[in-house]
């Protein structure tokens, strides 16, 4: 089992849910996040004093997939979320040790899909 | 002079000021997070700018001394000649200051409605300079065929209480120029976020609907029984299309919301602006319940069938508002109610929708050919549209270096 992160512009939220879907990715987490790669950011001015802002917005997906699904997923991510231009984007896969339905109590496999 | 009068009208100006702000609340709960300082600012410097402009010549062009039924003169340039002795032809009770100043404020809303059109993706400085051009190419002449001593559209017998036909009818046409000149958003229609701060617009229309007591029981221009009743039916078409909304929307889409609510709300104020000095309570009801209705389906039907992004719905609310509060007018104005204005259809006489027809119909055209002219004229010495990448990064970060909420302290 893996625990997929992905880093995207907010932008690509919708596509890359659309492609995730198309790949049977039902199951996910988003949150919005401030950060960078290697993009410049945004200087803000607030009377006169200047914030030397260079967080931009992104958002995260975290998503739980049994061994099989890591390459698909990946895969529907690039899909979804790939410009070409900086910016664009990582993806980072996490071992992932166990997952645990707290409805039912199911583990592993079945838990994660 | 009647200070009674003056202090009504000098109050009444205060409350119509309040709805630009009021609007930019209103506008900005609507938008997502990221451009609701790009709505406010707009706003608030379209104050600024068209109440320059209305002292330097605005009120000149719209009120002053006739030429052809078409314009006021340059005599008041700079507010020459407009001081406290009381303007005959306008409001013979209070000084002619407290009059101008009073039109100022709704000079200054009106080129604010039409932004909800363009919201999200028009660059700053061509904005300013295209609500300027408007103010004074599409605004004051109109203002003058309606309200102007000698205007041809009010010596035809059209009537417009507190703007229907000026205010309302020509930044909702415009902004329908606007929407299709300008384009859709990036994403629209399935990925725009819904509006990112409900009780913002809540508050917004909350202060719209205090304001509009100023805006149109003001334009009595005395403190009396006429202003009373257009507080009354301002307020009862308010209600009476609120109501209409949400039970449309309860019967529909299975839920009342608050976003529908005060969607309805403001439809019913503007429908009934320019009847509300001319029509009974239970007029202003059933002018307000229509209002309701033809709204709703403008915004629900007309806009995703015709498929253009008017963004925050001023020409669905305002222009299709305004329409219907214009012939409105011509059905249900009674002399009862007001001596100085006429009988509408359901009092007897077809004459007055005759007239209100014509002034919808030529206002209209003469709007939104306008404003589609001005904005090709702005578009050639600026560009209207920001970039796709600040369309992206949002408004408030790239036209004014300001976010509007802080996310990481």
């Amino acid at each position: 089992m893996k625990l997929v992160i992905a880093i995207i512009p907010p932008h690509r939220l919708e596509s890359v849910k659309q492609e995730l879907y198309k790949a049977q990715v039902n199951l996910l987490t988003v949150n919005e996040v401030l950060g960078h790669g290697r993009q410049k950011g945004i200087t803000e001015v607030y009377r006169g004093v200047k914030e030397t802002g260079n967080l931009l917005k992104k958002v995260r997906l975290e998503i739980a997939v049994n061994d099989n699904f890591v390459e698909p997923t990946i895969a529907a991510i690039v899909k979804g979320a790939r410009t070409g231009e900086t910016g664009d984007g990582k993806i980072f896969i996490l071992p992932l040790e166990r997952c645990i339905r707290i409805r039912t109590g199911e583990e592993g496999r079945e838990a994660i899909g | 002079m009647n200070s009674g009068d003056t202090a009504f009208v000098l109050v009444s100006a205060a409350l119509v000021m309040l709805m630009t702000p009021g609007l930019a609340f209103f506008y900005g709960g609507l938008v997502r997070r990221k451009n609701i300082l790009s709505v406010l600012m707009q706003c608030m410097m379209v104050l600024c700018l068209v109440t320059l402009q209305w002292i330097f010549f605005g009120y000149s062009l719209s009120f002053g001394p006739d030429l052809g039924g078409l314009i006021g003169g340059l005599d008041w340039i700079g507010l020459h000649n407009v001081g406290a002795a009381p303007n005959a032809d306008y409001a013979p009770t209070i000084p002619h200051t407290a009059f101008m100043i009073f039109q100022a404020m709704f000079a200054v809303i009106t080129p604010g409605l039409i932004l909800g059109a363009f919201a999200e993706r028009m660059r700053f400085g061509a904005f300013c300079l295209f609500s300027l051009l408007w103010a004074t190419v599409i605004y004051d002449p109109v203002c003058h065929w309606m309200w102007g001593a000698g205007g041809w559209l009010k010596a035809l017998g059209a009537l417009d209480f507190a703007g229907g036909v000026v205010v309302h009818l020509t930044a909702g046409v415009s902004a329908l120029a606007a929407a299709l000149f300008l384009g859709k958003r990036q994403g629209y229609p399935h990925a725009i976020s819904p509006p990112h701060n409900l009780p913002l617009a809540v508050l917004g229309a909350g202060l719209l609907w205090f304001g509009w007591f100023g805006f149109n029981a003001g334009s009595a221009l005395a403190a009396g029984s006429l202003a009373a009743g257009a507080l009354v039916a301002t307020h009862a078409a308010g209600a009476a299309a609120g109501v209409m909304w949400s039970v449309l929307d309860w019967r529909f889409n299975q839920r009342p919301t608050m976003l529908g609510m005060i969607t309805g709300a403001v439809a019913g104020l503007a429908a009934v602006t320019p009847a509300s000095g001319f029509v009974t309570p239970l007029g202003a009801v059933g002018i307000g319940l229509v209002a309701g209705l033809a709204c709703w389906l403008a915004v629900t039907f007309l806009k995703n069938s015709l498929g253009y992004d008017d963004s925050l719905d001023a020409f669905g609310v305002h222009g299709v508002g305004g329409v219907w509060g214009v012939l409105a007018t011509g059905l249900w104005a009674t002399r009862a109610v007001n001596p100085a204005g006429a009988d509408g259809l359901f009092y007897g006489s077809g004459t007055l929708l005759g007239a209100q027809f014509l002034a919808v119909v030529v206002t209209a055209a003469f709007a939104f050919a306008g404003t589609f002219g001005l904005l090709a004229l702005v578009n050639a010495i600026t560009p209207l549209r920001v970039s796709e990448h600040d369309e992206r990064v949002g408004l408030d970060l790239t036209q004014h270096r300001e976010a509007g909420y802080t996310l990481i302290e």
